[in-house]
C-alpha cells in the first residue's frame, strides 16, 4: 500500500519534506519511523491524517503519516 | 526591593513609598493584579482619570536567574474593559529591580495637551517634557533612537507609540531590547492608558543601582544552574526554540487542522511552506547580512526563540518575527508572502500596535471587504494609517470587534473583546476552555493547552474530545498565573513541565532570594490567589459567566478538515473557574 509521509523541522534534514513509500498491509506507524532512520524520541509528534496516533497504529492505504521532533512555541 | 514609586499625572506629584506591607512577597502579575484590584475603580473608564496603570518586575528579575527578565504590566484594559496583565521581555524589568523598585504606578490625568516622559534614576522620577521630535506620529524605532541619543545609549525605555498617543484599544507597550529593538507587551491596549495619561515614555536610568540582594547566594546559584540545565537539556527549550523560533507552529497547527484561516472558516491552508518556520529558518540563513537564527530578548535569557529576519540585501527587516503574527496575516488574513509579512509586522512595532489584535482585526476587515484578502501590500498601507490616523486607520487600530461590527459580521472571533489567537478551539478544545475563561480576554497564553494538546509536553491530551480539558485547563492556568508572577518568560515551561527537578530549582530560586520555604504547594495556591483576585475585579467591573464564552459561530460552523464544532456546554466551561 501507499503512505505519504510528511517529515518537519530537523527530520527534513537528508530526507526531504514529502515521501511516497510502500508498505506491507498491516505495517504500523513505527515501522514508517524506523524505516526512516529516525531515533523513536526523535519522532516527539506523531498525527496520521491529522489526528494525533501511537506508534502501534495500524497503516491503511492512503494514510497520511506527518512526523514531528520535539517543537514548542507559543 | 524596597520601592514603591507613585506618579500622579493630575498634579505632577511623585512620592517614593515604601513597599506596603502586602505587596512584599508578590512580584509580577501577582503585584499587578492585586494592585489594581485594590486601588483601580472597577467601573472606571479605563481611559479616564479614575484608571491606573502598574509596572512591576518578577520576583527573580534583576538576578542572575535564566529567563527572569519579564515585566508586568497591569491596568484596566480598554480593550476588554476587564483586569490585564501583559509581559514582556527587554530591559526594563531588570533595571527596575537592581535599582530596587518593587513597582511604578501612574494615576491620574493631566488637563493640558502635553505629553510626558518619567525619567527614573536612583535620585527618584523627574517628569519632563517630551521632545517634540518623538510625537505626532513618529514611528517607535525612531522615538527610541532620538531617546537613546538625549539619555544615553544604556537606558531602559517603556514607550506608547503613535497608536497609544491616539488612544487606540490595540495599542500597545513597547520595551527597548538589548539591541535597540522593541519587545511588546502587546494585548490589551495598555498603550492607550500610556496616552491617556499623557506619558509618552519612561526612561530608566540604573547608574548606581544596588544590585538584587540574594538571602543564600550559595543556594541560589545551585538552584539556578539546576535550572539553566533543565531548560537547556529539554530539546524544545534547548534546541528548537532557538533554531526555529516560535514559527515552527505553523505547520504543526496545519497539519493538526487547528490553524485557523480565512477569518476561521478552516483548520488548513495549503500555502503553509510560504510562512513555515522551517522557511523562516532557511530564508534568514540564506539571506546572512544582519539576519540572525536566535536572539534573546533579554539579557540572561537561554532560550533565545527570537531572531532578526532581513531583507534580500541582508538588512533587517524585523525582530522577534513571532508564530502568532505569521499566523494572523498569512493564514487568517491569507497573505501569502513572508517578506510582505515581515514589513507589516515592522509597521506595527513601529506604530506601536498588538500584531496579533491587529492581525485578527485585519482579516476580520478583510471578510467584512474592507481589505482585499491575502493582499500584503493593501494591509501595509492600511497599517500605516492608524498612526496617523485615517478613519480606516483608526477602525483597524481598534480590533476586532469594532471591526466587525462595523462591518456588520457575525464572525467575530473574539471572547471579552479581544481576538482570538492562532489556535482552532474547534479542533483544540482545551485551548477554547482557556479562551473562554481567562481574566484577560481570549489569551493563549493564559492557559497555553497547547503543550499537551498538540505538543505532547506536560500532558497527552486528545484535543478532538473533550475528556481530561477541564481539569488540564484549570490546572495551566494556575500555573500560568504563578509563573507570570515570577519573571519568569513562559517558555521556560517547556524545560521544567515534564522535569520535576527543574520546578523545584525555580522555587528554590525564589526561596534562596527571599530567604523564605515556599513549596510546590505553596506556588499552586499563589496562582489561585492571583486568579480569584482578576476574577473578582472582573465580577465588579460587571462581568459575569455569561461572557466566559466563545462566540457562537463555534457552535454551529465546523471547522475543516476534521469538521469539529465546539460543543463544551456553558456548565462545563463554567466548572474550570470552580477551584
Ligand atoms: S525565550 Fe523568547 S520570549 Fe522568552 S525570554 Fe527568550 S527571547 Fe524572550
Amino acid at each position: 500500500m501507499k503512505i505519504e509521509v510528511r517529515l518537519f523541522a530537523t527530520l527534513r534534514e537528508n530526507r526531504g519534506k514529502v515521501l511516497t513509500m510502500e508498505f506491507e498491509e498491516g505495517s504500523t506507524a513505527k515501522e514508517v519511523i524506523t524505516q526512516l532512520n529516525i531515533p523513536i524520541e526523535e519522532a516527539a509528534i506523531l498525527l496520521i491524517n491529522g489526528k494525533h496516533e501511537a506508534l502501534d497504529y495500524q497503516l491503511i492505504d492512503h494514510d497520511v503519516v506527518s512526523i514531528f521532533p520535539p517543537v514548542g512555541g507559543g | 526591593m524596597n520601592k514603591f514609586i507613585r506618579v500622579d499625572m493630575t498634579t505632577k506629584k511623585v512620592e517614593i513609598q515604601e513597599v506596603p506591607e502586602k505587596y512584599v512577597g508578590l512580584g509580577g502579575r501577582g503585584l499587578t493584579s492585586n494592585f489594581v484590584n485594590d486601588e483601580v475603580k472597577p467601573t472606571c473608564h479605563p481611559l479616564g482619570k479614575n484608571n491606573k496603570i502598574i509596572f512591576a518586575p518578577g520576583m527573580l528579575s534583576g538576578t542572575s536567574a535564566p529567563n527572569s527578565g519579564r515585566i508586568s504590566v497591569g491596568s484596566k484594559s480598554p480593550l476588554t474593559g476587564t483586569i490585564k496583565e501583559s509581559n514582556a521581555g527587554g530591559t526594563f524589568s531588570q533595571k527596575m529591580a537592581k535599582m530596587g523598585i518593587k513597582a511604578l504606578v501612574i494615576e491620574g490625568m493631566p488637563a493640558e495637551d502635553e505629553f510626558y516622559i518619567l525619567k527614573i534614576t536612583m535620585d527618584g522620577v523627574t517628569i519632563e517634557e517630551a521632545p517634540k521630535e518623538i510625537l505626532g506620529g513618529c514611528g517607535n524605532y525612531k522615538a527610541i533612537e532620538l531617546l537613546n541619543n538625549k539619555y544615553g545609549e544604556k537606558v531602559g525605555i517603556a514607550l506608547a507609540g503613535p497608536a497609544g498617543e491616539h488612544r487606540l484599544p490595540t495599542a500597545n507597550i513597547s520595551f527597548k531590547d538589548p539591541d535597540s529593538n522593541m519587545r511588546s507587551a502587546g494585548r490589551g491596549g495598555l498603550g492607550a492608558v500610556l496616552g491617556s495619561k499623557k506619558v509618552k515614555a519612561l526612561v530608566i536610568d540604573d547608574t548606581g543601582a544596588p544590585g538584587v540582594p540574594i538571602a543564600e547566594p550559595e543556594k541560589f546559584r545551585e538552584a539556578s544552574k539546576v535550572f539553566a540545565k533543565a531548560l537547556l537539556d529539554h530539546p524544545v527549550s534547548g534546541q528548537a526554540l532557538a533554531a526555529y523560533g516560535t514559527d515552527v507552529l505553523v505547520n504543526i497547527l496545519n497539519e493538526a487542522g487547528g490553524l485557523p484561516a480565512i477569518n476561521f472558516t478552516k483548520g488548513r491552508i495549503d500555502w503553509n511552506e510560504n510562512i513555515a518556520g522551517e522557511t523562516l529558518n532557511a530564508t534568514i540563513k540564506e539571506r546572512g547580512g544582519e539576519g540572525k537564527v536566535s536572539h534573546g530578548c533579554h539579557a540572561g535569557c537561554v532560550i533565545r526563540c527570537s531572531q532578526w529576519y532581513p531583507d534580500k540585501q541582508g538588512k533587517l527587516i524585523t525582530s522577534g518575527f513571532e508564530y502568532e503574527t505569521i499566523w494572523g496575516l498569512g493564514a487568517d488574513a491569507g497573505i501569502k508572502d513572508l517578506d510582505d509579512i515581515a514589513y507589516i509586522d515592522r509597521a506595527m512595532d513601529d506604530i506601536g500596535i498588538d500584531s496579533i489584535e491587529t492581525a485578527v482585526a485585519v482579516a476580520t476587515a478583510m471578510e467584512g471587504g474592507l481589505l482585499p484578502w491575502g493582499d500584503g501590500k493593501a494591509v501595509l498601507e492600511a497599517v500605516k494609517e492608524v498612526a496617523i490616523p485615517t478613519p480606516l486607520g483608526r477602525l483597524i487600530g481598534s480590533g476586532t470587534t469594532v471591526v466587525g461590527k462595523a462591518c456588520g459580521l457575525f464572525r467575530v472571533p473574539v471572547v471579552k473583546d479581544q481576538g482570538i489567537p492562532a489556535y482552532d478551539p474547534r479542533p483544540i478544545k482545551g485551548i477554547g476552555l482557556t479562551y473562554a475563561t481567562t481574566t484577560m480576554g481570549a489569551d493563549h497564553t493564559a492557559g497555553y493547552c497547547i503543550s499537551g494538546n498538540i505538543l505532547k509536553v506536560g500532558g497527552n491530551i486528545d484535543p478532538l474530545k473533550k475528556d481530561g480539558q477541564i481539569e488540564y485547563a484549570r490546572a495551566m492556568q494556575i500555573g500560568t498565573a504563578a509563573v507570570d508572577s515570577t519573571g519568569m518568560c513562559l517558555f521556560v515551561y517547556f524545560g521544567i513541565a515534564d522535569n520535576p527537578a527543574g520546578y523545584q530549582a525555580l522555587i528554590d530560586m525564589i526561596n534562596a532570594q527571599y530567604g523564605i520555604n515556599l513549596t510546590a504547594n505553596d506556588v499552586d495556591e499563589l496562582g489561585k490567589s492571583v486568579l480569584k483576585v482578576e476574577r473578582a475585579f472582573n465580577k465588579a467591573a460587571g462581568f459575569t459567566n455569561a461572557h466566559d464564552r466563545l462566540p457562537e459561530f463555534f457552535e454551529y460552523e465546523p471547522c475543516p478538515p476534521h469538521n469539529e464544532v465546539w460543543d463544551f456546554t456553558p456548565e462545563e466551561i463554567d466548572e474550570v473557574y470552580n477551584f
